[in-house]
């Protein structure tokens, strides 16, 4: 009989926020005067009577878990899948006792070990050395167990020859390896674990999730956040989807992550870009459409393979303001959110100068070379490398049946098509060395 | 679906509700004690990286301090010195706690803040954060204790038995700044104000405690008053282990200041443990 590890009843989580007023576009100075005076006032009432100050002029209340009941066996591998915003990551930190629950309560039997980002308390100035001391012992090693492992966690991270580096000298790939090498070698009861496999190049992710496959066959229970759908899939079991902080399906992974991509579908056709709240960003650019066609028709609302295609993503900025070295980027996902294509400003060095007002930005996409079937697109806009407005799942595109090759066959067997060429020999002594 | 009553013992049991007080607080604490030692030794790993003179830093900063105060206070305003003792060795025997405590006092109370990005995304008391500033101020004054040394041997001054007391008033000076420390990092989290305060406080310490000067000069009848201040307790008690017999220590005011430590500590922790459950929201 399965035995329970981890038991949450009735758990919730309530954060207040704040929000400023918006709408006036200048104020008399009197007006500011008197508004700074009423906001100290307010702020020295909330000091004295030890209320936390709300930065903002109205204040709201968010469950961002409400009522969230599960049990989760010995030896499970669980995943957590939902949209930005939907809990998640609270849920891992009131698990992981960051955090306190506003409400319920959760029974945890064993050690749990958290890793909510790869390289928690890395100091740059330090060695790689004593970033895997100083690391390990942040996330529950004691010296001896690191000192027994210290051996394999280099070879795993590949960093042998640096390894008395400042990390601040190391690639980005290199820290990421590191830092995920040390966590890896976590032999906590429970591991906890938030989008993580996100960095790292191709490789380095396969053998993440190999290392995490093995840690849930040694009979270790995992929790696994990801937006990765192939990861989820090929990693867990069991599933739960969180939307709006409740627990929505808690099934198997099939099951589960098809109801997700499901409900992606009627989201984005159902609500326009503008007023979707599962957004990211300071909000200063907001997206506020996002339409698709073909170089021959602008309008259609799908793509074909083979013809040029074309995406148009519109923006606002706040009223009265410009904002300088703006990036934008659309991604085109496979419906599992498995990445397939990349559309970024910055890497064609086709960043805007500024943007104001409203804006619209068109990508063009020689010879689709997509086959047939639905995809979903993100999208995002930084300013300076911060992200100012970012949008999962922001649409789906239907990719309709084209001739890529304009040979007349139509084959769709691949995932991507490309241009090739193939020669042949026959009949020649030489052809098997050619 | 019982297992979770049958836990072995091996496995500990946690449970996670709101306002719950953990019973085994300091216990935690102490399994933590190898995070406590390995971020201390990570302050001072990365104090002096990428400077020049490096650890001269600790040395230099006290010394020069003290040459001013000796000038100023015992050349210029010509104020006494306590009995024989050498008025740069009275400073010197009071920089000492005062760099150690105003050091530990200012690394603590920002020390929330600065380890803002642990505190979101790792469980650990969090009181292992201000505490491991403590060290490093401590390794600080390990070094200037060198610059004593050498002025007691340039004075030929040889200090009494009562050198033993030093490392006393060193966990009181501690602990002095340790409870005001945590009170304030903790503050600090919501309210930033509290990062502008620290500095001003400290320069204004530096001035109503005797450290340029004997507490003698202070008039009999506000000396315990005076005492109030905490440091006053613990530049008088290091005067005395350094000076001996020429600076006797006025053991009502010590207690006064004592009593206040210990006050300090107590509210520092409390208010520390209260506030401790909302940090990550907050930070």
């Amino acid at each position: 009989m399965p035995n329970t590890v981890i038991k949450a009843e009735n758990l919730g989580k309530k954060y207040t926020i704040g929000h400023q007023m918006e709408g006036r576009s200048y104020f008399a100075l009197r007006d500011v005067l008197m508004q700074n005076a009423k906001t100290l006032w307010n702020k020295t009432k909330d000091l004295a009577t030890g209320k936390p100050i709300i930065q903002g002029d109205t204040m709201e209340e968010v469950w961002a878990l409400e009522d969230v009941n599960f049990e989760i066996h010995r030896g499970e591998a669980v995943g957590i899948i939902g949209r930005n915003g939907a809990g998640k990551s609270t849920l891992l930190k009131v698990l992981s006792r960051i955090t306190e629950p506003t409400t319920g309560r959760v029974t945890i039997q064993g050690r749990v070990a958290s890793l909510l980002e790869v390289g928690t308390g890395f100091h740059a100035e330090l060695s790689g050395r004593e970033n895997i001391y100083l690391n390990g012992t942040i996330l529950g090693m004691t010296r001896a167990e690191i000192k027994k492992k210290f051996d394999e966690i280099v070879a795993f991270a590949e960093v042998e020859k640096y390894l008395d580096t400042p990390v601040k000298r190391y690639s980005s790939g290199m820290y990421v390896r590191l830092a995920f090498a040390v966590a890896a070698h976590l032999e906590p009861e429970i591991l906890v674990v938030d989008e993580v496999l996100a960095v790292g190049d191709a490789a380095f992710q396969k053998k993440c999730l190999g290392k995490m496959s093995t840690v849930a066959r040694e009979g270790r229970t995992v929790l696994f956040v990801s937006h990765n759908m192939a990861a989820i899939l090929a990693l867990c079991p069991r599933v739960l989807l969180i939307t709006e902080g409740h627990i929505k399906r808690d099934g198997t992974s099939q099951d589960v992550v098809q109801d997700y991509s499901g409900e992606y579908e009627t989201l984005t056709s159902r609500v326009p870009l503008g007023e979707r709240r599962d957004r990211r960003g300071n909000g200063s650019i907001k997206m506020v459409g996002i339409r698709f066609g073909t170089k021959e028709n602008p309008e259609s609302g799908f793509w074909v393979t083979g013809k040029n295609a074309l995406v148009q993503l519109s923006y606002q900025c706040l009223p009265d303001q410009r904002y300088r070295n703006i990036e934008i980027a659309i991604g085109v996902r496979k419906q599992d959110q498995t990445r397939l294509l990349y559309l970024g400003t910055k890497v064609v060095k086709q960043d805007l100068d500024f943007v104001y007002g409203l804006g619209s930005s068109i990508c063009q996409i020689k010879r689709l070379p997509l086959e047939p079937g639905r995809y979903s697109i993100i999208t995002e806009i930084k300013q300076n490398g911060i992200i100012v407005d970012f949008v999962q799942a922001a649409a789906t595109i239907d990719v309709m049946e084209g001739d890529y090759y304009g040979t007349g066959v139509i084959w769709p067997y691949g995932g991507f098509l490309c241009d090739y060429s193939w020669s042949h020999y026959t009949g020649d002594s030489n052809a098997a060395d050619r | 679906m019982n297992d979770l009553s049958s836990q072995n013992a091996q496995e500990p049991l946690l449970i996670i509700e709101p306002g719950r007080t953990e019973k085994n607080y300091w216990g935690d604490l102490w399994r933590y004690r190898e995070l406590f030692l390995v971020l201390a030794w990570r302050d001072i790993a990365v104090r002096y990286k990428q400077t020049i003179i490096g650890i001269l830093w600790a040395i230099i900063r006290p010394f020069l301090t003290m040459v001013v105060f000796t000038v100023i206070f015992g050349r210029i305003a010509k104020l006494p010195s306590d009995g024989n003792a050498p008025y740069a060795l009275m400073v010197f025997a009071a920089m000492l706690p005062w760099s150690l405590f105003s050091n530990a006092l200012s690394e603590s109370s920002n020390s929330l803040i600065n380890s803002a990005s642990l505190i979101g995304k790792i469980y650990f008391p969090r009181l292992i954060i201000p505490a491991a500033t403590q060290v490093t101020a401590f390794i600080d004054f390990l070094i200037s204790f060198f610059i004593l040394i050498g002025l007691m041997i340039y004075y030929q001054f040889t200090p009494g038995w009562q050198i033993l007391w030093l490392p006393l008033f060193i966990i009181l000076a501690l602990l002095a700044s340790l409870g005001p420390g945590l009170w304030i990092t903790a503050l600090n989290v919501k309210y930033r104000d509290f990062r502008y305060i620290i500095p001003f406080v400290i320069q204004f310490g530096l001035y109503i405690s005797p450290v340029g000067f004997s507490s003698k000069v202070v008039p009999e009848q506000w000396r315990m008053l005076y005492s109030l201040n905490p440091m006053v307790g613990v530049i008088d008690g290091f005067r005395w282990c350094i000076l001996g017999v020429n600076s006797p220590i006025y053991v009502p005011g010590f207690m006064i200041s004592l009593a206040i430590t210990l006050l300090f500590l107590w509210l520092g922790v409390s208010r520390f443990r209260k506030m401790e459950k909302t940090f990550a929201d907050l930070i």
